[in-house]
This record gives structure tokens, sequence and C-alpha cells, in this order.
């Protein structure tokens, strides 16, 4: 336990040793450890950024999505729309040709009506010269009447 | 134990002698007894210390530089995980306690920190086992654990002191540090009273400034030699074995319980004085870098 030249032998060889953790060990070590510390903020930078395009995509999608609903939406109704008209179209288009159609057939009846009260007129005439006819064939004697149909004829 | 019929005294003597050695005429000569030691003077070498402190050195740095080496940014894996742990606790405690901006402080606390814990950690092999190896090889006297002689925690804070004042005159300039020697802590408005404190002050802070490297040798030296002291008397109380008496077993009992309790509580103690030395080395330090008090 005596104090001698160990100790100028330990200083120096504690200065060697501490030289030499300083060159190849610590410089070494501390700078990958700096390296890797920033490989894992970049990493986690990035990683940030891409959830934030993440949300920015998620709110364009919502956005673009609202959009065409609505848009389909629009076209529903307008088609609603078109498709009132046309039945409102087909409905006006039906009544004129109806009207037309019944107008056409009162004329069509009217004239049956003439027609049928003509011949029936002309029935019922020739139905009492008939009659006209029989009857005057029992009370008529022929001589006489064939003098004066003799006379008619001579007339004519 | 060098000889059957050692005593108790002969045995812890033996166990606190350093292997000493000397170049005599061209001849190496180990010292034999304290005495002998002591005779040969400052002109000596503890080759117990010199060779245990470079195997531990070395092998710090060869752990740390084959890592090192292979260092990068990818991801670690295996005894990187461990070596980048104790960097990044190094570096952590520097930037904790060191305000200034100094390169060097880091690698130097790591140094101090693994250095002293390995040779610390000698403590905790069995006390006899590798001076009996030693002694196989002829050398009558090994002491194992570096921070157990004095030469080797002086020539530690001596280096840490060396700094202390360097970098003191560095960054306060002589006159800075001068001031800070004899301006403080009396301080008077008055000039003649202020010259009178002078010396007042320089005493006092001589003394503090003597006291850094004074205290951090003699903490190491002082906690680690008695712990070593303790396992040498747990050590001795097995060795009065004489036959299967009641005395003999409680005796060789206490031995194994008290070095198992001790050893553990050891593993406390040699890394709070390796961190102890570390710390106050960043504080010695950064006290010498800051411009004022």
């Amino acid at each position: 336990m005596n104090i001698n030249a160990t100790l100028i032998a330990q200083a120096i060889m504690f200065a060697l040793f501490f030289w030499f953790c300083k060159s190849f060990v610590w410089t070494p070590i501390i700078n990958a450890l700096a390296a890797r510390q920033k490989q894992i903020a970049d990493g986690l930078a990035a990683a940030a950024d891409g959830r934030n395009s993440l949300e920015v995509a998620a709110k364009q999608s919502a956005e673009s999505l609202n959009q065409a609903k609505q848009k389909a939406s629009e076209i529903i109704a307008q088609a609603e729309k078109r498709a009132g008209q046309i039945v409102e179209e087909a409905k006006g288009n039906a009544k004129i040709e109806g009207e037309r159609i019944l107008v056409g057939a009162k004329a069509e009846i009217e004239q049956e009506v003439n027609r049928a009260k003509e011949s029936l007129r002309s029935q019922v005439s020739a139905l009492a010269v008939a009659g006209a006819e029989k009857i005057l064939r029992k009370e008529i004697d022929s001589k006489a009447h064939s003098e004066m149909l003799a006379k008619l004829v001579a007339e004519l | 134990m060098t000889t059957e019929t050692i005593t108790s005294s002969e045995y812890i003597k033996h166990h606190l002698q350093n292997l000493t050695c000397n170049l005599n005429a061209g001849h190496v000569h180990c010292a034999h007894t304290a005495q002998e030691a002591k005779e040969m003077g400052f002109w000596a070498l503890n080759v117990d210390t010199f060779v245990m402190s470079f195997i531990l050195g070395a092998l710090f740095l060869m752990l740390f530089h084959g890592v090192a080496r292979r260092a990068s940014s990818g991801i670690p894996a295996g005894i990187q995980n461990f070596v980048e742990w104790v960097v990044d606790f190094i570096d952590g405690s520097v930037k904790g306690s060191f305000s200034s901006t100094n390169a060097l402080i880091a690698p130097l606390a790591l140094t101090i920190f693994v250095w002293i814990f390995l040779m610390n950690f000698m403590d905790l092999f069995p006390i006899d086992f590798l001076p009996k190896i030693a002694q196989s090889l002829g050398f009558g006297h090994f002491k194992v654990v570096p921070s157990t002689d004095p030469n080797a925690t002086f020539g530690m804070s001596f280096v840490v002191f060396f700094l202390v004042i360097y970098y003191s005159l560095k960054s306060k300039g002589l006159g800075g540090f001068a001031a800070e020697l004899s301006m403080m802590p009396f301080q008077s408005k008055n000039p003649i009273i202020q010259i009178l404190f002078v010396p007042i002050n320089l005493i006092l802070e001589g003394v503090n400034l003597i006291a850094k490297p004074v205290s951090l040798a003699l903490r190491l030296f002082g906690n680690m030699y008695a712990g070593e002291m303790i396992f040498i008397l747990i050590a001795i109380m097995g060795s009065t074995w004489a036959g299967f008496t009641i005395a003999n077993i409680a005796l060789f009992g206490s031995q194994i319980f008290l070095s198992l309790g001790w050893a553990i509580f050891h593993i406390l103690i040699i890394t709070l004085q390796a961190f102890i030395f570390m710390t106050l080395t960043i504080v010695y330090l950064d006290m010498a870098h800051q411009e004022h008090h």
C-alpha cells in the first residue's frame, strides 16, 4: 500500500485508455446513435405525412361521394319531373283523341239515324200504298176500274 | 495462505500486500514482505495493480471497440444493445450535469465509469481464487482489485485534476482562475480589505481545489479497501475449522451466509462508487468550464 511509480503508470494508462475510448469507441457509437435517431425522426415524420395525406384523401373521397349523391338525387328528381310531364302530355293527348273519336262517333250515329229515318219513311209510304192497294182492290170493281185504267192508259 | 500454519493476522496482511517489484541491477526483484516493499521506495511498480487494471481496461475497450467498429444506424442486436445502453446512460448523465460543450467529457466519463466498475468488480471473485492461481504461477502476493490500491485511484484522480486545471485556465484565463482562487468567497467593496482577504481566500479555495482529486481518489480507495477487508474477515471465519463441532459448523455457515450477503450488497457499492467517481469528475469539469461561480 505504498505510493510508488504505479501512480504514474496508472495515470498514463488512464490517459491512453481515455484517448482510445474517445477515438475508437465513443465517436463511432455516438455517431451511429445520432444517425439512428435521425432515421427514426425522419420515419416518424414520414408516417405523420402519410397520416395527413390519408386524412386529406379521406376528406376528398367523402366530398366527392357527397357530390355524386347530390348529382344522383338531382338526376332522379329531373327524371321524375320528366316522367310526370310525359304522363301529363299523354293524358292530354288521350283526352283530345278521345273527344275527337267521340265527336266522329256522334256524327256517324246521327247519320245512321237519319238514314234509318229515311228508309223507315220510304218503307212506311210503301206500306201505306200497299195497304191502300189491298183496301182498294176489295172495294173497286175491276170492270169499272178497267175503264178508268184504260182512260189513264189512253191519257198516258 | 502460504503455509498450513498461517495465523489470521498473517492471512490478512498477505491479502493486503501488492506484488511490488522493481529493477535491481538489470534484474526484476519482487518484494516478499511489506517491509521490503516499503524499502523499494518510489521507483517500484505494483505489478498486480498494473496488470489487472490493464487487462480490465483492455477488455472494456476491446468489447466496446468491437461494437463501435460494426456500429450502424440499423437495428441493433445482442451486445450492441448493451453497449448502446451504457453509452446512452453516460451521455444522459453528462448532458444532465455538464452545461458547457466539450466533446471530451462524455468519453472520459465512459472510460471512468466502465473501467472503475470492472476494477471494483474483481472484488466479487472469491477472495482466494485469483491469488491462489497467481501463487501457483510463482507470485507470492497478488491483489486482484486494482481500486484497493491508492496508486490506481490517485493515478486517475490526478489525470482528472490535470484536466480541471487545464480547462480552468483555458476557459477563465490565468487571471480569471487566479481571481477565482483569491477573490472568493470573502469579498469587499473596499480594496484594502479585499487585499487582506486574498490570503484567506487562497487558503480556502486552495484546500477546496486540492480536496477534489484527494476526495475522488480516497473515496474510491476507502470504499473498496474497506469492502475488501470485510471479505477477508468473513473468509477467516471458516478457516478455524477443526472437525464437526457446533461452533465450527456455525462459523462455516455464517461465512457462507455473510459472504453471500456482503457480495450482494457489494454489487451496489461497486456500481455506486464507479458512478460517484464519474459524476464528480463531470461536475468538477463543469465547474472548471464555467466563467464565474
